[in-house]
C-alpha cells in the first residue's frame, strides 16, 4: 500500500515536470513580448517584466508596413481553403460511400495513393503547374492544389458508410432530389465529422509555411507564418526578439480560441473515426 | 423509371466526386508522373528548356558531397527523434491514463505545442536557445555552464536544437493517439496482472506496450514520414541556408534550394525527392516488419 502511494507521488512529479517543460517556453515567449529589447538581451529569467511595455505590439500594429495585412491574408486563405475542403471532401466522401457508378473503385484507389505520396515529390511538379496556370504570387496558388484533402475524403467516406439509409429514403419519398438530400439532410447530419475536418484543415492552412513561402513573392501577400520568418532576417543579423515574440504570440491566438471552443473535435480527429 | 434513376445516380456520383478527381488528378496523380519526367531532364526554368539526360540526375545524388551531408543530417535526425518521440509519447500516455487528478488540465496543456505553427515554434525555440536566452541563463544559474553557448551558430549544436524542438512539438500528438488506444485496453487484463502480483513497471512493460503494438506501428510510420521530410524548422532556423556549416541542411531543404534556386538543378532536385520517397517507403516497411504486427491501414 505504501509503495502505491510513493508511486502516485512519482507520477505527479512526472506530470508536473512535463507540464512545466511544455508551458515554460510559451510563458517565456509571452513575457519577452512584453519586455523591452534591452531587458531581453540583458538575460534574466523573470516571467514578469521589470517594466512591462506593449511597445512591441504597438510597433507591429502601427509602424509595421505589412503585419496587419499578413493576419488578414492568413485569415482569408484559411477561410476560403477550409470552406472549399469541407464541401468538396464531404461531397467526394459521400459519393464514394453512397452512390454507385463505374470508375468508383479507381477513384478510391487514387485517393489511397494520394494519402501515401510524400509531399516532397509533388512540390516541383505542383510549382511548374501553378506557374503554367499563371497563378504564381496569388492566393489561389496556396489554396487550389490543396482544395481537397485525400485523408479527409477517406474519413468522410467512412462516416457515410455507417450513416443510416432510412433517413435519406424518407427524404426521397418526400420528393427531395439527390442534391436536396445531400445538402439538406446528409451534410447537416454529418456536423461532428465536418467540425473535426474543419478544425484540422483550418489549423493546417494557418500553420502552413512551405507553400506560401514558395508561391507568394510580394511581401504584402505573405501569410503570417512567412511574415514572421522574414522578420527574423530583417535587421541584418540582430533579431528584434520583442517584436518576433509578440508576432508569434499573436499567431497563436486564433488557434487557441478554436482549441478552447472546439476542444472535443481535436481529440476525435486524432482518433480519425469521425463518429459521435 | 429505373433507367432514369440509374442515370441520375451515375450523374450525381461523378458530379460529387469530380472536384476531388480534378484536383487530385492534376496536383497528385499527374504530378507524380511529371516529377519522374522532370527527374530525367536538365531543366532551365527561365527558358523552359528540357534536355533529356537519362539517369545523370540520379547518379549525381551518389557523388554530390552536399547531398551526402543532407542525407546524413536527415538520417541522424530520424534516428534520434523517432525513437525518443515514440517512447516518450507512450510513457506520457500511460502516466496520463493512470488514476490521477487533473487529467483534463494536464492533457490540455500538453497539447499546446502540437497546435503551434512551425514558424512560431521555431522562433520561440531560437529565442530560448539564443545567446542571452533562458536556456543559457538557466544553465549558468545552476552552474552547469561557465559561459553561455552559442547554440544557434555552433554547428555541433544547431541540429540538436531542432531535434529537441521537434520532439517537444510532436510528442503530444502521438501521446493523444496512444491515449485514445489505451481506452480500448480492458481493465480486467490489468486487474488479473495485479492479482498475480505485477508492479506498475511490469504492468507497463508486459501489458501496455504489447497491447499498443499496432498503434506503435502507426506512430512509428507517422514519425518516420514526418521526420524524413523535415523542412520548415530547418529552413526557418537557418533562414534557408542549412547553416551553420550545413549542419541543419536536410534533404527536403536541399531539394527546395536546388529546385527553386539560381541554378538549373530542378531535375536533380526532383530525382532527390524521388529517392527520398523511396528511402521513406523502405524505412517504413522495415520499421513495420520489425514491430511485427498488422498496421492500422
Amino acid at each position: 500500500m505504501k509503495n502505491k502511494k510513493v508511486f502516485k507521488w512519482f507520477l505527479y512529479i512526472v506530470l508536473i515536470g512535463y507540464a512545466a517543460l511544455t508551458f515554460f517556453p510559451f510563458l517565456w515567449a509571452n513575457s519577452a513580448s512584453f519586455k523591452s529589447y534591452s531587458e531581453i538581451t540583458g538575460g534574466g529569467l523573470n516571467i514578469f517584466p521589470e517594466s512591462p511595455t506593449i511597445a512591441a505590439y504597438e510597433k507591429l500594429f502601427t509602424i509595421d508596413e505589412h503585419f496587419v495585412r499578413w493576419i488578414v491574408n492568413s485569415l482569408v486563405i484559411c477561410i476560403v481553403g477550409t470552406t472549399l475542403n469541407v464541401f468538396l471532401n464531404s461531397m467526394a466522401g459521400y459519393s464514394l460511400a453512397r452512390l454507385h457508378f463505374r470508375g468508383k473503385n479507381l477513384v478510391f484507389y487514387a485517393i489511397l495513393v494520394s494519402i501515401m505520396v510524400p509531399a516532397q515529390v509533388l512540390l516541383i511538379p505542383n510549382y511548374l503547374i501553378v506557374k503554367s496556370l499563371g497563378l504564381l504570387n496569388t492566393y489561389s496558388a496556396v489554396i487550389l492544389p490543396v482544395a481537397v484533402n485525400a485523408t479527409f475524403i477517406f474519413m468522410m467516406r467512412q462516416f457515410y458508410i455507417n450513416f443510416p439509409r432510412d433517413v435519406e429514403e424518407a427524404a426521397a419519398i418526400d420528393g427531395l432530389g439527390r442534391l436536396g438530400i445531400f445538402f439538406r439532410i446528409s451534410m447537416p447530419l454529418a456536423k461532428p465529422a465536418i467540425a473535426t475536418q474543419s478544425v484540422f484543415v483550418f489549423l493546417g492552412f494557418w500553420n502552413e509555411f512551405l507553400k506560401p513561402k514558395l508561391y507568394l513573392a510580394d511581401p504584402a501577400k505573405y501569410t503570417l507564418t512567412v511574415g514572421i520568418q522574414t522578420m527574423m532576417s530583417r535587421y541584418s543579423g540582430i533579431t528584434q526578439w520583442d517584436e518576433v515574440m509578440a508576432a508569434s504570440v499573436i499567431s497563436l491566438i486564433p488557434i487557441l480560441i478554436i482549441y478552447v471552443v472546439l476542444n472535443k473535435y481535436f481529440l476525435q480527429g486524432i482518433r480519425m473515426d469521425g463518429e459521435k | 423509371m429505373p433507367g432514369k434513376r440509374r442515370f441520375y445516380e451515375v450523374l450525381y456520383g461523378w458530379l460529387f466526386v469530380s472536384p476531388a478527381v480534378v484536383v487530385l488528378g492534376i496536383f497528385v496523380m499527374a504530378s507524380i508522373v511529371f516529377a519522374v519526367y522532370v527527374s530525367f531532364h536538365k531543366v532551365n526554368l527561365f527558358t523552359g528548356y528540357y534536355e533529356f539526360i537519362g539517369f545523370d540526375n540520379y547518379i549525381r545524388i551518389f557523388t554530390d558531397t552536399k547531398t551526402k551531408t543532407a542525407f546524413m543530417n536527415t538520417i541522424t535526425f530520424v534516428a534520434v527523434v523517432v525513437p525518443i518521440q515514440t517512447i516518450l509519447a507512450l510513457i506520457m500516455a500511460a502516466v496520463l491514463d493512470a488514476k490521477i487528478k487533473g487529467k483534463l488540465a494536464f492533457r490540455a496543456i500538453y497539447f499546446l505545442p502540437t497546435l503551434t505553427s512551425s514558424a512560431a515554434l521555431t522562433m520561440i525555440f531560437m529565442f530560448l536557445f539564443s545567446f542571452t536566452g533562458p536556456v543559457n541563463q538557466l544553465a549558468l544559474n545552476m552552474n552547469l555552464l561557465q559561459e553561455p553557448i552559442n547554440f544557434l551558430n555552433d554547428p555541433s549544436f544547431a541540429l540538436k536544437v531542432i531535434m529537441a524542438m521537434n520532439i517537444w512539438s510532436t510528442v503530444p500528438f502521438f501521446m493523444t493517439i496512444y491515449l485514445a488506444a489505451l481506452q480500448d485496453v480492458p481493465d480486467t487484463v490489468y486487474e488479473a496482472a495485479e492479482v498475480d502480483g505485477a508492479n506498475q513497471v511490469q504492468k507497463f512493460l508486459y501489458i501496455t506496450v504489447p497491447q499498443l503494438k499496432p498503434v506503435t506501428t502507426f506512430v512509428l510510420l507517422m514519425g518516420i514520414i514526418g521526420t524524413f521530410q523535415l523542412f520548415d524548422q530547418a529552413y526557418i532556423f537557418s533562414n534557408g541556408t542549412g547553416g551553420p556549416e550545413n549542419s541543419t541542411l536536410t534533404v527536403a531543404l536541399l531539394v527546395f534550394r536546388n529546385a527553386f534556386g539560381q541554378n538549373n538543378t530542378m531535375g536533380f532536385a526532383a530525382a532527390m525527392a524521388i529517392i527520398l520517397s523511396i528511402v521513406i517507403f523502405i524505412v517504413s516497411y522495415i520499421a513495420q516488419k520489425l514491430n511485427k504486427s498488422e498496421s492500422l491501414y
